[in-house]
């Protein structure tokens, strides 16, 4: 009996591990949902590109440092770019179209990032770059910390939600205390408003997506670390939709909330109810159900704004 | 000068509920429409009709379908290949199942499609139930579920694809035979019942040129009847709808219901028609997006939209490996043509969103506004 507790404890927490990096790619997609209303499906091209050009960057010899520095930099020109040549002049269409036209950006990006470098499969191991035990990629017990769990974690999944963590930490300060992000929430509430007192809405947007890029970067060499760098990475896309559609597309608590939920979700329908359906491999539906019942609930997800429509 | 409504006088009620008010128009779909049914099938090659146009005609359906449900009542769907995947493995079930031994009735291919394209209805409705309550963007996570729980659904109960473990059934010869008359002269040309079968090229061309004549006229007729404009009352904004008296929640189970009816007979054409097997492999997450670009780039809500969207769409696609292929092939590798194509993909689907948001439809009708008046415009 204890052992199964044990064995649950041990699946919820890997759960909501892997929840975290969801909530990694949630936060880019609610980010710019949040500040122009575009549903970007590009998000996991973005990462694709970004942990392509940082893999091939250090193959050529080139430090961690050096190389993340101008994956940065690529990650924010590609955001600028983007602002440019898409957003601007697509502003004021429907939603759909905005939605298609990233869905464009994202077939344009994989083939452009496998084009200029590679298509092949890349691995990437932040272990050996740096020289932290955490990175140590055998798992550890948590037995030797508590005495009565034996429960088995990695520990690089520690090091990624930490990381995941300090991100999210830092982007709350950024939106919090600086002007730049008082320009984004104000943006987010209410174009019409934030343009007539002064702010430049184009600037503005140009500073989402390269900040999306930025996330996309961090995120993308986790994701990376887990699964290498390969055409497999913009799969987490879909790992991220029903993240923020259950925490609430406008909502960076509910992406975390969310993404852990998610997270829990799919281990332990995976191990606890998959054998009720007869039949394994049910984490590719399991997390969309998870985020369907949650939204018929709350059909704004868990923390979305509240739509008030008018006639 | 072209397209005039003049000297198209209307006399009675009847003409006055055509479904093609011009003279014009309904000459030129008409010559069109021979051209399709008699002069194709004897000029079009083999190749010509099994990878071009039996293709082609097969997406027209899928897009028609998807064009009920999102462009005309707003509901935005990702699921199109699950639900063709549906309507494929349905159909195959229903002609496999009724094979005339165990169950004394032997069905016929036409009424397979239709039967799968019914459960695949049903099935849409299911996942459509959400749309009741859920709005928007949020939407997509029910149609996403669709799609990937009908995928998992088929790989794990292997019943259904007749225990293959691959996953790949191929459709046997014998379900594309028909029963027909045949005007025998040895007869004195009275029509004779024999059995021929439709798995030829040109066999598979009638199947699919049937099908989607019967579903254009079907969804010509339902957008503009009072169901459609319910439908595009919902789209517009479903609060104001439901003021007017248009009962919202029927009325986008329905267009679910519909859409998804075009989808399944639309998957069940693209496997006995195009591939000639059923692959669960076949219809990924990519087809939806194949096919939304579709709609988008022909014009949503409206129904030349699907004919003009597939035909961009796949026509596209094909040009540019065909160009990759021989223009450039043997210089450069395989997977910079793919890439190429992805990048270009995605940039022209910008431009057209960007140069043309209604569509190539909008297009169109604005150029049959500039032909009204042509070589005058004053």
């Amino acid at each position: 009996m204890l052992q199964e507790i044990v064995f649950f404890i041990e699946t919820v927490v890997t759960g909501l591990l892997s929840g975290i990096m969801y909530s990694l790619v949630a936060i880019g997609f609610v980010l710019i949902y949040k500040s122009s209303g575009v549903f970007n499906f590009a998000q996991g091209t973005m990462l694709l590109f970004a942990g392509l050009t940082f893999v091939k960057l250090t193959e050529q010899g080139l430090g961690f440092y050096e190389a993340f520095a101008l994956t940065l930099g690529a990650m924010v020109i590609l955001g600028i770019l983007i602002e440019r040549f898409i957003m601007r002049p697509l502003a004021n269409q429907s939603l759909l179209s905005l939605f298609m036209a990233t869905v464009g950006l994202s077939i344009f990006l994989e083939g452009f990032s496998q084009g200029i470098w590679d298509s092949a499969v890349h691995g990437l191991k932040i272990s050996d770059f740096f020289d932290f035990a955490l990175l140590d990629p055998t798992p550890i017990f948590v037995m030797d910390y508590i005495p009565w769990l034996d429960i088995l974690i990695s520990s690089f999944d520690i090091f990624a939600s930490i990381v995941a963590g300090t991100m999210i930490l830092i982007l709350s300060v950024f939106f919090q205390k600086t002007k730049t992000g008082m320009s984004l929430r104000a943006v987010s509430d209410d174009h019409m408003a934030a343009m007539a007192v002064g702010i430049p809405l184009s600037q503005i947007w140009a500073v989402v997506w390269a900040v999306t890029g930025i996330i996309g970067l961090v995120a993308g060499l986790l994701w990376a670390d887990r699964i290498s760098v390969s055409f497999t990475l913009t799969a987490v896309v879909l790992k991220g939709l029903p993240v923020i559609l259950l925490g609430g597309l406008t909502s960076i608590p509910g992406a975390i909330i969310g993404g852990l939920i998610i997270g829990v979700a799919e281990k332990v329908g995976e191990i606890y109810i998959a054998t009720l359906f007869g039949g394994q491999g049910i984490e590719n539906w399991f997390g969309y159900m998870a985020a369907l019942i949650f939204i018929l609930i709350r059909p704004t997800g868990l923390f979305g704004e509240k739509q008030i429509e008018r006639v | 000068m072209f397209y005039r409504e003049s000297k198209n006088i209307i006399s009675s009620y009847i003409k006055d509920h055509r479904m093609l008010p011009l003279r014009q128009d309904r000459w030129l779909i008409g010559a069109f429409l021979l051209f399709m049914f008699f002069v194709v099938p004897q000029i079009g090659g083999d190749y010509w009709l099994l990878a071009i146009l039996i293709p082609l005609m097969v997406f027209t359906v899928a897009a028609l379908g998807l064009n009920l449900v999102t462009g005309y009542t707003g509901q935005l769907s990702l699921g199109t290949g699950g639900f063709m995947l549906m309507g494929a493995i349905a159909a195959f079930n229903f002609i496999y199942r009724f094979d005339g031994v165990q169950i004394p009735f032997d069905m016929p291919l036409w009424l397979a499609f239709i039967c799968g394209g019914l459960v695949t209805g049903l099935v849409g409705i299911v996942f459509g139930l959400p749309s009741i309550r859920i709005k928007g963007f949020y939407l997509i996570v029910s149609t996403l579920a669709a799609h990937y729980f009908l995928l998992w659904f088929f790989r794990t109960y292997t019943y259904f694809v007749n225990y293959d473990r691959a996953g790949v059934v191929l459709l046997s010869s014998r379900y594309y035979e028909i029963t027909w008359f045949t005007l025998d002269p040895a007869n004195y040309y009275l029509p004779t019942l024999t059995t021929i079968s439709l798995n030829t090229p040109v066999g598979k061309y009638y199947i699919v040129l049937i099908a989607l004549t019967i579903l254009t006229i079907m969804a010509k007729n339902i957008v503009r009847g009072s169901f459609g404009r319910n439908m595009m009352a919902v789209r517009d904004m479903d609060i104001a709808a439901s003021v007017i008296g248009v009962r919202v929640a029927a009325t986008k189970l329905i267009a679910f219901f519909i859409s998804t009816f075009y989808i399944g007979i639309a998957g069940a054409l693209f496997s006995f028609s195009y591939t000639t097997n059923i692959d669960l492999r076949m219809h990924e997450l990519d087809r939806g997006f194949q096919v939304l670009f579709m709609i988008i780039i022909g014009g949503l809500g409206t129904i030349s939209g699907a004919f003009l969207g597939a035909l961009f769409v796949y026509l596209f696609d094909i040009a540019v490996s065909f160009i990759g292929d021989q223009m450039l092939g043997g210089a450069l590798d395989s997977a910079f043509v793919e890439n190429l194509t992805k990048v270009l993909t995605g940039i022209t689907v910008i431009l057209l969103l960007i140069k043309e948001p209604g569509g190539f439809a909008a297009l169109w009708q604005q150029r049959k506004n500039k032909l009204r008046s042509w070589p005058f415009p004053y």
